[in-house]
């Protein structure tokens, strides 16, 4: 696959290199610095930065104005959207406004059920599937058309990708699934945190005989644990989260003092085995509230100094 | 069938309660059949303003029973025409298509809502009623095995299930259905996988709530 935007990231997969992302998310106030900081942390160690939507439904700092922070201090962000919020008005707006400022990646979700969050009364929209996005933005870049037709002067130069979640239900289609997304225009793949490494394993193997890893670049997600708590919770709690016993118990075995040491090792090791697995392009690394640790575990998994780019 | 629950009494008792006379209008179609407007329901709601009224010492307020065929057709909806100046409220608990098409009939008369309308479903077991439909004006259901991912999917999904399916169930809710993963079941059981291939393109919503108001006119059936 050769690129075929100015994307950072997209240059560095295209060159055959392990691409490395992480995440920041935005404040739930309008102070910019909580950002800088964050994004100081991560700058040096990924080749680009996502930027939540108001993830779990939580109002915060549009994800909007939060790349164009990054995209000043000279990083490069992922503008994360999720057809929740806004109609499809709204989301080639908000994609021409990221072009504008030269914005040159995009993630398109759904996002989580407006239920889980502090406005559980709200509408959510839903014009759009994540899909139906993808769809949208591959139509404005290639064709440089609106959904109506019209034609976009300087249309946008996004690199697109989706989330797949290898563990959700019913595992058959998760593989179809992935198909249609790439059908529909995903250049990239973020796939949900990966505790379960067989499960992993046999989703991609999947894709890779229907071809789809040749198609995208798929990078493998991965969350440090911080706490044992934190591996029942998500083993628990999280929708879709696959948290073998195995690791709960790696994680409840190991002295309070330790356990955040321990949840970097599952994770260092979770890369360094996946790096080994046909058809992973790279890594996406969430580390929630936590950006400082993700220096160390791009390091420690042999993913430093990341590569240069023209 | 338009399902309906039941308002809360405080609720209604609030619209009427400075009323002289009052008529219960209640439904014999589908609110009878989920048993929030029907006859029934007309006799249990007028008895209980009663006792209020009684309660409050204004034994004096009259409260009507009735139950029409339908409120949703201008014939039925004339059988209270002689009688409907006399009252100074209608308590309606028809759906809320009936209610307004009785304010709409009888414009000076104060028309009061006695249930809250919620979609368009099905009696799953007695007291059970969920939804199937909602009058998007543009069926798909030919693509997705009979199961409707604009009612059944809480994120209303062309392209689902989501990342939120877990074991065949709604992340919102463990007691709810995943929508995609009964349009899987069923397209499989109908050997139609091949359908869950294609990617649904975007939705035209204008034949939706989206584009207004909407009308059904049919000239061949017209008179």
């Amino acid at each position: 696959m050769s690129a075929k935007t100015p994307s950072k990231l997209e240059k560095v997969m295209a060159a055959g290199h392990l691409g490395v992302t992480s995440e920041c998310g935005p404040p739930r106030g309008s102070d910019p610095e909580v950002i800088k900081q964050k994004a100081e942390l991560l700058k040096d160690c990924v080749d680009a930065i996502n930027v939540t939507d108001n993830q779990t439904s939580v109002v915060r700092t549009s994800s909007l104005a939060t790349c164009i922070h990054l995209k000043l201090m000279g990083l490069e962000p992922i503008l994360q959207m999720v057809t929740r919020d806004r109609n499809r008005i709204a989301l080639q707006s908000d994609i021409l406004g990221a072009a504008s400022f030269d914005i040159a990646n995009v993630l398109c979700l759904s996002g989580d059920h407006q239920s889980f969050g502090d406005n559980p009364q709200g509408q959510n929209v839903h014009d759009l599937d994540s899909m139906q996005l993808l769809w949208t933005v591959r139509k404005m870049r290639d064709e440089g058309t609106f959904l109506g037709g019209d034609e976009i002067k300087r249309p946008p130069k996004m690199f697109v990708g989706a989330a797949a979640n290898p563990f959700a239900d019913p595992f058959e289609i998760r593989v179809p699934r992935l198909a249609k997304k790439i059908e529909a225009g995903a250049e990239f793949i973020q796939t949900q945190c990966i505790y379960n490494l067989e499960k992993f394993e046999e989703w991609i193997r999947l894709a890779e005989d229907r071809g789809l890893t040749e198609k995208c670049y798929i990078m493998a997600g991965v969350t440090p644990f911080k706490s044992a708590g934190m591996a029942k919770y998500m083993k628990n709690r999280v929708p879709g989260m696959d948290v073998p016993d195995d690791v709960v118990k790696r994680m409840a075995d190991t002295p309070k003092g330790n356990q955040a040491e321990e949840g970097v090792n599952i994770c260092v090791e979770t890369i360094q085995r996946l790096k080994e697995i046909k058809g992973v392009s790279g890594f996406h690394i969430m580390a929630i509230e936590w950006e400082e640790k993700v220096p160390e575990i791009v390091e420690r998994a042999g993913l430093m100094p990341r590569p240069e780019t023209d | 069938m338009i399902v309906a629950d039941k308002k809360p009494v405080e609720e209604i008792i609030e619209y009427v309660k400075d009323c002289q006379k009052i008529l219960v209008l209640g439904c014999n179609e589908c609110v009878t059949v989920c048993e929030a407007g029907g006859k029934k329901e007309v006799g249990v709601l007028a008895a209980t303003l009663r006792m209020y009224f009684s309660n409050q010492g204004t034994e004096d307020v009259q409260v009507d029973e009735r139950t029409l065929e339908r409120q949703c057709d201008h014939e039925y909806l004339e059988e209270i025409r002689d009688i409907a100046d006399q009252y100074d409220a209608i308590v309606s608990i028809a759906c809320g298509v009936g209610i307004q098409f009785t304010a709409e009939k009888y414009h000076s008369i104060p028309v009061y809502p006695g249930v809250n309308t919620c979609f368009l479903g099905v009696t799953e077991q007695r007291g059970l009623w969920t939804e199937r439909c909602q009058a998007c004006g543009q069926c798909i259901l030919a693509y997705t095995g009979g199961i409707c991912p604009v009612a059944r999917c809480a994120k209303r999904l062309f392209n689902g299930p989501c990342g939120g399916s877990s074991k065949g169930k709604c992340e919102i809710n463990k007691e709810l259905d995943c929508a995609w993963q009964l349009i899987i079941d069923r397209l499989k059981a109908i050997d139609r996988m091949d359908l869950y291939e294609k990617l649904f393109n975007v939705k035209d919503w204008s034949t939706d709530r989206a584009g207004g108001p909407r009308k059904v006119e049919r000239e061949d059936v017209q008179i």
